[in-house]
C-alpha cells in the first residue's frame, strides 16, 4: 500500500531544506537521538534493541551446528533476515518479506559479511561437516525512518552481545559445553550511514517525513579504519558522483559517532 | 518494574509452595506494563510477565480495504499473534504457523465481546501481537496487553479484558504457569474475562484435571485475572501521568 | 449517586454513576449504572455525565468541516483521505456546477483542500463540498494531524488559545475537525506553531494550559529572536539608520 505525500508537505520540506534548514531542527549530519541495549532477549543468544529518533528495532540472534556450504567448507555461515512488521507502521502489511525488507536484509548483511565483524572461519568446527550458524532476525517494531543504520547498529551489537558454548571435537562429534560459554569471534565494529538526497542536499539519517519525499537514498557501510564496506543506492532518482563521495567523506566521522554507542 | 506482592495471609495460604520458582500456589510472576509505547500505532501496550516479554499496536478504527471481509453494521476485530524468531530457544521460522494462526483466532474472540463494534460499522480494528521473548503463557500475556493497547488507541469498550492461566503442577493446582510448569505440568488452563461482569471470553483446556481440580483452577485464573486487571488500569492511567 | 469527580481520568468499565443520572458521550447504560466506555476525562453537566477521549478517531458528521487530501480521481470526484476510518468524495459538479472539465487540471493527488462534510450515508460515503467561506485548496503551509477529540482544546475558550499562537506566530492557521491542522507563516515560526500544537495535544487534560503554552510561546520566540540578534544585530542597526535618514 503506498501512502499519498500530501503536495505541501513535500513542498515545505523541500524548501526548508534548501534554506538549510531541517524541519526538525536538525543539522544536516545529525542523528536523531540513539538508545542501545544489549541482552534484552535472554532466549536468544545475542540480541539488542535500538531507538534512532522513533524508529525502534530488536535484533535477535540465534545460533546452531549447522553444515557449511559447500562452497565454504571451513566457514561459519550468518543469515540475516528482517521483518517490517504490521505493527510498526499503518502501510506495512502482514505476510512474507517484501521488497524493501529483502533489501534491508541483504544490505545489513553485506555490510557485515564485507565489514567481516564476525570471523566466520573461526566459526567453523570439522571442516566441511559442522560449523556454527548464527541466525540474526531484524525485527522491526516502530517505523519513523532510516531503518537501515538502526538495523545495522542493532546487528553488530547483537553479534557482539552473542555467546556459544564452547565447542570440542571428539571422534568426529561434536561435545558443547555450556558452562563454558564463549563470546563470538568478533573482528570489527562495521558501521552504516544513510542520506536522503532531497534536492541538491543530502541529509544524515532521514525522517519518516524525509524519507517519504526524497529523490535518492544513500547508504555507506564502513570499517574503523574509514575503508568502505558496502553500499547502496536507492530511490527512483539519480545521485551524482560527487555528491557519492561527499556523503562517504561524511560517512567517515559520522559512523566513528556511532561506533560509541557500541563501547 | 512493578512487583506484585501477593499477601500470604490469605485464607488459602495455609497450602504450602513446591514451586520451582518459590512462588506460593496463587501467586504470580513479577509483572509490568506500560501503555502508548510506539509511535505509529493508534495504541500500543508492552507487558512483561515473568520471562514473557509482548509488544502489541492497535490500528484502527481504519478503512477496510477487503470488501467480503466488510461488516455493513460493526467493525472487523483483526488480530495477529506472531512469535519472534529469537523469542524461543530453538529459532521459530518466520511467519504464522497452525500454532498462531489458531491463537489469533481466539485472541480475537476473547477481546470482541468487551468491544463496541458496533460504533464503527464497515471498518477495522487491527491488533498486532508480537511476543518478544516466550516463557508460558504467551496467549495470555498477549490478550492482556491487546486491551491495553486497544484503550490506548481510544476504541470504546465495555470492560478491558484480562487473561491469566491455571493448571496443576507437580500436583498441585497453581495459578500462572511458567515454561517449565507448563511442560512438565499435568494441565493448563489459560481463560479471558471481563472483570467487571466475571464473564468468561476464552477457554482453552489441555491436560488431566478432576472435576474438583477444574473447579480450584478456574477460580485460580479468575483471581488472577483479577490481579492483573489492576496492573493494566494502572499501566493506562499512569501513561497520563496519574 | 455518583462514584467519581469532575476531571477524573476514568478507564472503561468504571463504574461512574447510578440511574439518577444522565449518559452522555464516551459511556454507556449497564442495568442501574452509568460506565465509562473510554479512557478519558470525566466531565459532569448538572445530570448528565459524560467522558473525554483522549485518543480517538475522526468520525464525519454532517456540517463539520474538515481537512482533506485527494488520494485518487474517479471519472466525476475527487476521493479524499480525511484522516478517519472513512474516506470522502468531492463530486466533480460541486465544483464545476454542468460543464464538464478534466478534474486533475484542478486538483491533483496529493492536494490539501479545507472542506465540507455535506452528508455521510448508511453506507459510511462521506460526501464533501467546498462550498462556503474560507474553503478551497491550500497553498503552501505545512500540516499538522492532533487527535480530533483535542480540537476543542487547541481552539479554546472562542478562539483564546488559537488565537494566541496566530498573533505569536504570525501564521494562519486553519483547524479541520477531523485533527488536521494548517498552518502557514515563515517557516521557522510555522515549526514554532507545530511545536505548540503538539504540546496543546499531549497536556490537553492537564490544567492551566493556557498560561504554559504562553510562556512556551514567548520562550521560543524570545530565543529566536536573540539568535537572530546576533546574527543579524549589524544589519539591523544599518537598517534602522536608513529609516532615520528617510
Amino acid at each position: 500500500m503506498v501512502s499519498i505525500i500530501p503536495e505541501i508537505t513535500r513542498e515545505s520540506v523541500v524548501y526548508l531544506i534548501k534554506e538549510g534548514k531541517r524541519a526538525d531542527g536538525r543539522a544536516f549530519d545529525e542523528y536523531r537521538e540513539v538508545s542501545l541495549e544489549t541482552g534484552v532477549i535472554n532466549k536468544a543468544e545475542g540480541s539488542a534493541k535500538v531507538k534512532l529518533g522513533n524508529t525502534q528495532l530488536v535484533v535477535g540472534a540465534k545460533t546452531q551446528i549447522a553444515e557449511p556450504f559447500s562452497d565454504t567448507p571451513k566457514m561459519g555461515v550468518l543469515m540475516t533476515n528482517s521483518e517490517l512488521l504490521p505493527m510498526a507502521a499503518p502501510n506495512f502489511e502482514p505476510g512474507p518479506p517484501d521488497e524493501n525488507s529483502v533489501e534491508l536484509s541483504r544490505v545489513t548483511d553485506r555490510c557485515i559479511r564485507e565489514g567481516k565483524v564476525v570471523d566466520l572461519e573461526k566459526l567453523c568446527i570439522i571442516e566441511g561437516k559442522k560449523v556454527w550458524m548464527i541466525f540474526l532476525d531484524i525485527h522491526v517494531l516502530d517505523y519513523d525512518g532510516n531503518l537501515q543504520d538502526a538495523a545495522v547498529l542493532g546487528a553488530v551489537a547483537a553479534l557482539m552481545n552473542t555467546k556459544v558454548p564452547t565447542a570440542t571435537v571428539e571422534n568426529d562429534e561434536v561435545i558443547l559445553d555450556h558452562e563454558k560459554m564463549i563470546p563470538l569471534p568478533f573482528n570489527e565494529k562495521a558501521l552504516m550511514c544513510t542520506f536522503a538526497k532531497i534536492g541538491d542536499e543530502l541529509v544524515l539519517d532521514p525522517s519518516l517525513e524525509e524519507e517519504e519525499i526524497m529523490d535518492a537514498r544513500i547508504s555507506i557501510g564502513m570499517r574503523a579504519d574509514g575503508s568502505i564496506c558496502a553500499m547502496q543506492k536507492g530511490g527512483k532518482k539519480p545521485i551524482t558522483r560527487d555528491e557519492i563521495l561527499k556523503a562517504v567523506n561524511i560517512a567517515k566521522n559520522k559512523t566513528e559517532e556511532l561506533r560509541k554507542y557500541l563501547e | 518494574m512493578i512487583k506484585i506482592t501477593v499477601e500470604s495471609d490469605l485464607s488459602t495460604g495455609t497450602e504450602t509452595s513446591a514451586r520451582a520458582d518459590g512462588r506460593a500456589f496463587n501467586e504470580l510472576r513479577p509483572l509490568k506494563i506500560s501503555a502508548g509505547v510506539l509511535e505509529r500505532a493508534d495504541g500500543s501496550a508492552y507487558l512483561e510477565m515473568g520471562g514473557n516479554k509482548v509488544l502489541v499496536a492497535v490500528y484502527g478504527p481504519r478503512e477496510l480495504h477487503i470488501r467480503h471481509m466488510m461488516q455493513p453494521d460493526k467493525a472487523v476485530l483483526r488480530c495477529r499473534y506472531n512469535m519472534a524468531p529469537f523469542s524461543v530457544d530453538d529459532r521459530k521460522r518466520p511467519g504464522p504457523d497452525r500454532r498462531s494462526v489458531e491463537i489469533s483466532k481466539i485472541t480475537s474472540e476473547a477481546l470482541t465481546p468487551a468491544v463496541f463494534l458496533e460504533k464503527f460499522p464497515r471498518s477495522t480494528i487491527d491488533v498486532f501481537i508480537e511476543v518478544l521473548e516466550a516463557e508460558g503463557g504467551t496467549r495470555c500475556a498477549g490478550i492482556t496487553a491487546a486491551s491495553v493497547a486497544l484503550a490506548d488507541a481510544g476504541i470504546p469498550m465495555r470492560d478491558i479484558v484480562v487473561a491469566c492461566a491455571a493448571g496443576k503442577s507437580n500436583g498441585q493446582v497453581v495459578m500462572d504457569l511458567s515454561e517449565a510448569e507448563d511442560k512438565e505440568g499435568e494441565a493448563d488452563l489459560p481463560i479471558a474475562m471481563m472483570p467487571r461482569t466475571g464473564e468468561i471470553t476464552l477457554l482453552q483446556m489441555d491436560g488431566h484435571l478432576t472435576g474438583e481440580e477444574f473447579e480450584r483452577a478456574i477460580d485460580l485464573a479468575v483471581e488472577g485475572c483479577m490481579k492483573i486487571s489492576e496492573e493494566q488500569k494502572k499501566a493506562i492511567k499512569e501513561r497520563y501521568g496519574d | 449517586m455518583i462514584f467519581v469527580k469532575d476531571k477524573e481520568i476514568v478507564v472503561p468499565g468504571d463504574v461512574l454513576a447510578d440511574e439518577e443520572y444522565h449518559t452522555g458521550r464516551g459511556t454507556f447504560r449497564e442495568k442501574n449504572n452509568i460506565l465509562s466506555s473510554l479512557v478519558g476525562l470525566v466531565a459532569i453537566r448538572d445530570k448528565k455525565i459524560s467522558v473525554i477521549p483522549l485518543q480517538s478517531k475522526y468520525i464525519p458528521k454532517r456540517g463539520d468541516v474538515v481537512i482533506g487530501k485527494i488520494t485518487d480521481i474517479r471519472f466525476s470526484m475527487w476521493n479524499l483521505d480525511i484522516n478517519s476510518p472513512y474516506s470522502g468524495f468531492l463530486p466533480a459538479s460541486d465544483v464545476f456546477g454542468k460543464e464538464k472539465r478534466e478534474l486533475s487540471r484542478t486538483f491533483d493527488v496529493g492536494d490539501v483542500l479545507f472542506l465540507r462534510v455535506v452528508d455521510v450515508d448508511e453506507v459510511k460515503k462521506v460526501k464533501l463540498g467546498l462550498k462556503g467561506r474560507g474553503l478551497g485548496k491550500f497553498r503552501g503551509g505545512i500540516l499538522i494531524n492532533i487527535t480530533p477529540t483535542k480540537v476543542p482544546r487547541l481552539i479554546g475558550k472562542k478562539g483564546s488559545m488559537i488565537n494566541m499562537i496566530k498573533d505569536e506566530t504570525h501564521c494562519d492557521v486553519v483547524v479541520g475537525q477531523n485533527g488536521v491542522v494548517w498552518v502557514k507563516g515563515e517557516p521557522e515560526m510555522e515549526r514554532v506553531a507545530e511545536k505548540v500544537i503538539k504540546m496543546i495535544e499531549e497536556q490537553s487534560h492537564t490544567s492551566g494550559l493556557t498560561d504554559r503554552v504562553r510562556n512556551m510561546l514567548l520562550e521560543i520566540l524570545g530565543e529566536i529572536q536573540e539568535e537572530s540578534e546576533d546574527l543579524e544585530g549589524s544589519e539591523e542597526e544599518e537598517e534602522n539608520r536608513e529609516e532615520f535618514i528617510q
